[in-house]
Order: structure tokens, then sequence, then C-alpha cells
């Protein structure tokens, strides 16, 4: 059993705000850009459907970002609130990047009130789109900035400690850690592609209920093709990360491939369940293609958990959330890949029925797949908090209300959920594009939108 | 001078920032609010939604900037905050995201909803208070410190005359300061039915602001008596914040010139506030928390003021320009764009 201390509450509190607030980064980092490319195509070609794309996306972005910010703004206090002892040591050493990210979220909302509220002001329309590259610099740098926060609880550097006393202290080093860049290309990437995916999504499912098609199937092509370019970036990117786990942080790799003893030419094991002499069964298993994986080389030899202290062990279920997030990207990769390759090829429809429907999975597949790709790197890093210098157990606070405070933010959550759902329906149930675009041709011809 | 009195010194103009920004926000939310229950909404919330659609996401990283900037300088004030105040920072963050969250499902969304109206107004009110108790407990005598963590006394400090009366001025003043700025805001607008309005509750307000602000004074002099021995130290910094309360008044009064009033209203809060974190140090919470001894190494140090240097080179252009399309734009006040 499980013991409800505050320290597993604290962690479940913090899992919870965090797999809330993701979801909402998530499509505030990815949609800003989808929205400048759909704004310029809409330019370019004198597409007024592209324009009302962006116009559209952007209302619902708005919902987004609000809650993003709110539940961000939860996170950053939680952040002391819960870790106490770990934001005292780390503050020293890691405040850089989250003092630099308010700046980042500063530039940002100041260019997202200027952009959302400016729409036809400006007489040349390119104007208006170049307030939206500042909107997409502060949202991917704001994801830079903490994900550099993250890598430094993987790997912490840029700091000596003698008897217990911090010392020798180099922000820079702390922040740019081994785990950075691989992190940040991955975790970048994938969330442009989860927000692709999730306005996909949606065009599927107006095509699919047979509203606006001409409006759908534009936004179909462009938020599909982004899927697939950033798909094959997001699986470029996990691999170069498995490399980065495989040298820095090998009981993270082993673990989540239940691979128990060091050796060369490594089996690379997929699902399959554990027996309680930890022996896997039902798996598939693939020769030396974790060796590959990890080095580049079938016969590499994989660290495995025979290596680690068993005290140092993390928890052996995050195996299924890898496969899970692995699985869900190759998934949508060769989704995407198929309709772009249908919409080439002359002969094929790329507007049947199967393809619409497989294209309604993947936005709510992409943003499952970022979730437990963070199950998996955050609970793949335990038991530290900061690895090899803190336990979980120490950093977190000692107040015993934190079961008390963890059922008020699910209810906060649960009601901000609920908001966010029933707003963005009534919103785009209401407006109809194709009503919105006559509404568009009306206005200009009387000299003048809104 | 060291980092301790960089960092102090940001911190502090942020967070003065913030009292501004957020009070203005704070207190159009309860105005807005109560327009609609004494059926006067036509007249006021439309120019409320101009001012504060644009800039309420821009008000909240105020907020933000200050945590994570005192944990940045002072890393010790998370070990001793962030137990202490589990429960009243856990409820304020929830005041704030309701807030933030439904005024964006209200003015995106449904319109004119009277839950999310009032869930707005009443937000407006309860956040201040929540956020004032965290000066309040770095008066210190609410914690009780021991090996085992730090732990708030709540019985204490709801039974503290002390702790009341900051409620209060941070009510209050939410509500003077908000209708100062939108009268002068009405005024630019050329909204003359607003502008009586929101004109009448201005003098209304002030009356209570400078009663509230005496009161603190009394409880300080109770319950922490050095701390108010040095405010004594500072008697004229006090004394020209009341100047500026008192030509706040007489110009809002007289009807003359409510940017110059608005601006008298800043410098009122400026010279009281900077009056009273200054009196404060070296304490940042009394008696176990000082500047120089919890401030961050000065390697981090460095590094936390260039990246200061380096962010306010990026935001204030950004601002500028912000500012112009929205708050100084005649035509956008006005409702023409
Ligand atoms: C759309 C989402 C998505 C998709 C399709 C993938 N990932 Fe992923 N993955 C993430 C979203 C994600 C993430 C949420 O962004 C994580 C969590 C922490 C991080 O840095 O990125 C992550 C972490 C993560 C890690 C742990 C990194 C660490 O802890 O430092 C590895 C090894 C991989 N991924 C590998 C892959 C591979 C080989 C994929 C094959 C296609 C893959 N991921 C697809
Ligand atoms: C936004 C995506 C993220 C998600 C979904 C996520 C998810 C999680 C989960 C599930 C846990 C609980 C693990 C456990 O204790 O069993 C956790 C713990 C934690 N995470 Fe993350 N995490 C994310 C990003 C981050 C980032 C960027 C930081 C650092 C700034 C961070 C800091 C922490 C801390 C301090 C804990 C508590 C210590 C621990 O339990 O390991 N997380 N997170
Ligand atoms: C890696 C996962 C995360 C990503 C990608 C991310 C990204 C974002 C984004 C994009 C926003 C602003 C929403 C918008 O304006 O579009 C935001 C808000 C915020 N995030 Fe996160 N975040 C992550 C995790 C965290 C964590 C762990 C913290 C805590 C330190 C945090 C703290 C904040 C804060 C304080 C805000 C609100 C800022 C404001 O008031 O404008 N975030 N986050």
């Amino acid at each position: 059993m499980i013991e409800l201390d505050s320290v597993m509450l604290s962690r479940m509190l913090t899992a919870m705000t965090l797999i809330f607030h993701i979801i909402f980064a998530t499509v505030g980092v990815g949609v800003p850009v989808m929205i400048s490319i759909a704004e310029l195509i809409g330019i370019k070609k004198k597409d007024k459907y592209y324009s009302l794309m962006a116009k559209r996306w952007a209302r619902g972005f708005t919902i987004i970002v609000a809650v993003g910010v709110v539940t961000g703004t939860a996170i950053g206090l939680q952040l002391s609130l819960l870790w106490p002892s770990f934001m005292q040591l780390a503050g020293k050493v890691i405040a850089l990047p989250l003092f630099m990210e308010t700046f980042a979220f500063f530039f940002e909302a100041i260019f997202l009130g200027a952009y959302l509220y400016t729409w036809d002001r400006f007489k040349n329309p390119m104007t208006h789109w170049w307030l939206s590259i500042p909107i997409i610099i502060g949202g991917t740098l704001s994801a830079f900035f903490i994900t550099t926060v993250n890598a430094f609880m993987n790997t912490p550097a840029g700091f000596d400690v003698e008897d217990g006393v911090i010392n020798a202290i180099n922000p820079l080093a702390a922040m740019f850690n081994p785990a950075t860049p691989t992190k940040v290309f991955h975790m970048v990437s994938s969330a442009y592609m989860t927000s692709a995916a999730i306005l996909a999504t949606i065009a599927a499912v107006t095509y699919l209920v047979k509203r606006d098609q001409e409006y759908a199937k534009r936004a179909l092509k462009l938020t599909v093709t982004a899927t697939l370019v950033f798909s094959i970036s997001t699986a470029v990117a996990g691999d170069l990360s498995a490399k980065f786990l495989a040298e820095h942080q090998p009981e993270k790799l082993a673990a989540g491939e239940w691979h128990f003893e060091t050796e060369e030419g490594a089996d690379l094991v997929l699902f399959g369940t554990l027996n309680d002499d930890n022996e896997i069964t039902g798996e598939i298993r693939l020769p030396k293609a974790l060796s590959f994986l990890a080095y580049g080389n079938f016969d590499a030899e994989v660290t495995g958990l025979d290596k680690i202290p068993d005290d140092e062990e993390p928890p052996l279920f995050i195996h299924y959330f890898f496969d899970l997030m692995v699985s869900i990207g190759m998934f949508v990769l060769l989704v995407s890949g198929l309709y772009v390759l249908m919409t080439y090829v002359k002969k094929w429809n790329p507007h049947n029925k199967l393809m619409l429907w497989a294209l309604t999975t993947i936005g709510p597949l992409s943003m499952l797949a970022i979730e437990f790709g963070w199950v998996y790197a955050e609970i793949g890093r335990h038991p530290w908090i900061m690895r090899g210098f803190m336990k979980v157990a120490e950093g977190a606070t000692t107040s015993p209300n934190v079961g008390a405070m963890f059922l008020l933010f699910f209810l906060l959550y649960f009601v901000l959920g609920i908001g966010t759902l029933v707003v963005l329906r009534k919103m785009f149930k209401d407006h109809p594009a194709e009503v919105e675009l006559e509404h568009l041709y009306t206005e200009v011809g009387k000299g003048g939108e809104r | 001078m060291g980092y301790e009195y960089i960092g102090i010194t940001v911190l502090w103009v942020f967070l003065y920032g913030y009292l501004i920004v957020a009070s203005v926000d704070f207190g159009a939310g309860f105005f807005a609010y109560y327009a609609r229950r004494t059926n006067k909404d036509h007249i006021m919330n439309k120019l409320i939604s101009r001012y504060l659609s644009p800039v309420w996401e821009v008000t909240n990283v105020f907020f933000v900037f200050f945590f994570v900037g005192l944990v940045g300088f002072f890393p010790d004030m998370a070990y001793y905050f962030g137990q202490a105040l589990l429960i009243p920072g856990s409820i304020a963050i929830v005041l704030m995201a309701i807030r933030g969250s439904f005024y964006a499902f209200e003015s995106y969304g449904s319109k004119n909803n009277s839950v999310f109206m009032f869930l707005y107004g009443a937000t407006g009110l309860l956040i201040p208070a929540s956020l004032s108790t965290a000066l309040t407990i770095s008066e210190g005598g609410f914690l009780n410190v021991t090996d085992d963590g730090v732990r708030l006394q709540i019985t204490e400090l709801l039974l503290s005359p002390y702790s009341w009366s900051v409620v209060l001025l941070a009510i209050v003043s939410v509500l003077y300061i908000s209708s100062m700025f939108l009268s002068y805001y009405a005024h630019k607008a050329g909204d003359k039915d607003a502008l009586s309005l929101l004109r009448k509750y201005a003098l209304f307000w002030s009356i209570p602001t400078i009663i509230a602000s005496m009161t603190v004074f009394i409880a300080m002099s109770q319950h922490n008596p050095e701390h108010f021995d040095k405010l004594f130290d500072y008697w004229w910094v006090f004394g020209l914040s009341v100047l500026f309360y008192l030509i706040a008044v007489f110009l809002v009064y007289s009807e003359k010139l409510y940017g110059f009033a608005f601006i008298a209203v800043m410098l009122q809060f400026f010279f009281a506030f900077f009056g009273y974190g200054v009196s404060k140090l070296p304490y940042l919470l009394y008696p176990h928390v000082t500047i120089s001894e919890s401030v961050t190494p000065d390697a981090m140090g460095l590094a936390l003021v260039v990246a200061f240097i380096g962010g306010l080179l990026l935001l204030i252009p950004s601002l500028v320009m912000l500012m112009r399309m929205f708050l100084f734009d005649a035509d956008y006040i006005k409702g023409n764009k």
C-alpha cells in the first residue's frame, strides 16, 4: 500500500498540476506557429479561407492561453509551496532560466494582446502578421527556459558541493547542462506536432459532419502537412533523447526498456508483462535493437539495472509509458504521411471516410503521447528530485495540509477543464465558418471589416 | 552595493507595479459587478472591458515576475514562505485562477453571464485580501520555526488586529486606485456619464483609504514596535504620501486634470510603499530572514542582474507599444477602433 504522507501527496499534487498545465502549455507553444503560417498564406495567396482560419484559431487560442497562464501561475507558486527545500537548494543554481522565463511570458503576453485586438487596424496586412513572430518567439523561449530547469533536475551541472555547502556556481553551465539539447529539441518539436495534430483533428471532424467542407479541406491540407513535418522531427529528437539517456542517465533507459543485465547486442523489449520474479512474458523482442537505439550500433554494450544500486532504481512500470509514446509517434507519422501522399497522387481521394476517421484521432493521441512522455521522463528520474544530489523525500514540504490542497486543486482543474470545453464548443458551434465568411465578404463590400 | 540591494530594489519596484496595475484590474471587476447589480452597467462596462481586455495577462506576469524573482534572489524565502504559506498561497492561486480564466470565458465566450460576473467581482476583493497576508506574515510573530519545519499559526493570524487592518487597507486601496484610474480613463474617452459615476466612487473611497492607512500604523505599533520605530525615521516619506493623496483628491473633487490626479495617486502609493519597504530593511521576514544572509551567491546574483537588464531592454519598447496602441490611443479608447 502506498502511504499518503506529505511527500506522496506533494508528488501527486505536482503531477496533477503539471499534467493539466502541459495540455495548455503545449497548445500555447505550438498553435501560434500554425496561426502565423495560415495568416501568411492567406495574405500571399489572397485566400480569405486561410485568413479566416488564422482568426478562428486565434480566437480559440485566447481561451487556452488564459487557462495556461493561470495554471502556470499555480505551478510556479506550487514549486515553492510543495518543494521548499528543493527550491532553496536549486534556486541558487538554476534560478536564471526561471527568471528569464518571466521575461519571455511578458514578451508573449504583450504581443498577444497587441495581435488579438488589431486584426484590421493596419493598412498593410503584413504589419499585423509581423506581430505574430514575437508571440512564437516568446512561447518557444518559455518552453526552452522551463525545459532547461527540468533538464537540470535530471543532470545537475554548474556547481560543486563541499560538506553540504554549494559553491563554484556557474548559472550558464547549469542551464546548458547535458540534458538540455535533446530535451528542448524533443519538447518543442512535440509541442508543434501536437498543436498541428489537434487542429487537424478539428478540421477532420468539421469535414465529417459535413459543415464548411471547402474551409475544412484547406485546413486539413495545411495542418496534416505540418503534423507530418513535425512528427518526423519529433521522432529524430526522440531517438537523440534515447542516445542521451544511454550515456548520461542509463538507469532511466534501462528501467524503461526492462533491460536487467548489462550486455552487448541488447534486445529491445516491446510491451509484455513482468511476473513476480521480474521475468518478462508476452513481449515482442527485437534482437539487438536496443543497442542500436542507444548507440547507433547493433553490438554496443548497454548498461542494465544490475549496475544500478537497488535503492536508486526507477519504477519499472514506466516501460508502458515509453512504449505507448513511441507507438503513438509512429502511428501519427504514418497516418499523416499517408494523407499527404494521397493528396499528391491524383487518383486517390484523401478525404475518404477511413482516412478522415484516422485523422480525427491524431490530435488527442498526440496529446496523450506528451503526457506519457512526461510521466516516463519524470517518474524515470525517481528516486531523485535532483539526480545524484537530493532525493524526492528530502525536497518536499513537511506541512500536514497537502491532502486538503490536493482536493482543492482537483476541484479547480475540474471546473477549469469543463469551463474550457463548454466555452470552446459554444464559440465554434454558434459561429460556423461559412457564415463568418459570408459576413466577411458583405462587410468588405460595405468598405471595412471588423 | 551588493546584489541584495539591487535585488530587493528590483523586486520592490515590480511589486509596486503589480500593486498599481492589479488594483486597477481588481477594482474594475468589482465595479463592473456592482454596476450590473444597480443597473448602471450600460454606462460603465464597455469602458472597463476596453481597458481590461488587452492587458489582464500582462498584469498577471507582474506577479509571476515578483515571486520568481524573490526565490531567485533570496532562495531562503522559498524555504520559509513555501512551508508557511501552503494554505493562504493555495487559496490565492485558486482565486486568481478562477478570476483569470472566467474573465476569458466571459469576454471571449459567453457574454454577460451573471455567474461569471459575480465570480469576477468577488475575486477582485478576495485576492488582494489573501495576498496581503503574505506581507502581514513577513512582520513576524505568526510563524513557528522548529527542526521539523516552519508552521503558520493560523489562529493567531486570524485573531490579530494588525492582520485585519492590513486586509482592510488592501481592499479599500484597490477600490480607490481603481476608481481613480477609471475616472481618468473615462475622462479621456469623453464618456461623461461614466465619468460622473466613477468620480463619485473615487471620492467616496478616498475616505476609508486614509482611515485604513492610519489604522495600519496604529496596529503596527502594537504588533511590531521595532518596525514601527523605524517607520518614524522615514516620517517625511509618509508625509509626501499624504501630500499627494490630498492633491489627488482635490483635483478629482474640482473636476480638473484627471491625468495628474492619477499620477498623484501613483506617487501617494509609491512613497507609502517604499517608506514601508525601506524601514523594514534588512528584514525580509522578521526575525528569521534578512536580505544579506539569504541573498543568492554572487555568480547567480550577477547573472540575474544581467538577465534583468537584457529583459528590460526588450520589454520597455514593447510595453510602450502596447500602451500607445490601447491606453493612449484616443480613437481606441473612444471605441472607434
Ligand atoms: C507528441 C509527443 C511525443 C512523441 C510522438 C514522442 N515523444 Fe518522446 N517525449 C515526449 C513527447 C513525445 C515529451 C512529452 O516531450 C518528453 C517528456 C520529457 C521530454 O523532454 O520530452 C518525451 C520524452 C522522451 C524520452 C526521455 C527523455 C529524457 O527523459 O530525457 C525519450 C528517450 C523519448 N521521449 C523517446 C521518444 C522516441 C524514440 C519517440 C519515437 C517516435 C518519441 N519519444 C515520440
Ligand atoms: C509540463 C510537463 C510535465 C509533466 C506532465 C510532469 C509530470 C510530473 C509527474 C507525473 C510527476 C510525479 C512523479 C512522481 O513523483 O511520481 C512530476 C514530478 C515533479 N516534476 Fe514534473 N512534469 C513536467 C515538467 C516539469 C518541469 C519542467 C519541472 C521543473 C521545472 C518539473 C518539476 C517536477 C518536480 C519538482 C516534481 C516533484 C518531484 C518528483 O516527484 O520527482 N516537472 N512531474
Ligand atoms: C515543459 C513544460 C512546460 C511548458 C512547455 C510550459 C509553457 C508555458 C506556456 C507557453 C505558458 C503561457 C501560456 C501562454 O501564454 O501561451 C505557460 C505559463 C506558465 N507556466 Fe508553464 N510550461 C511548462 C511547465 C511549467 C512549469 C514546470 C512551471 C513552473 C515553474 C511553469 C510555470 C508557468 C507560469 C508561472 C506560467 C504563467 C505565466 C504568466 O502568468 O503569463 N510552467 N507555461
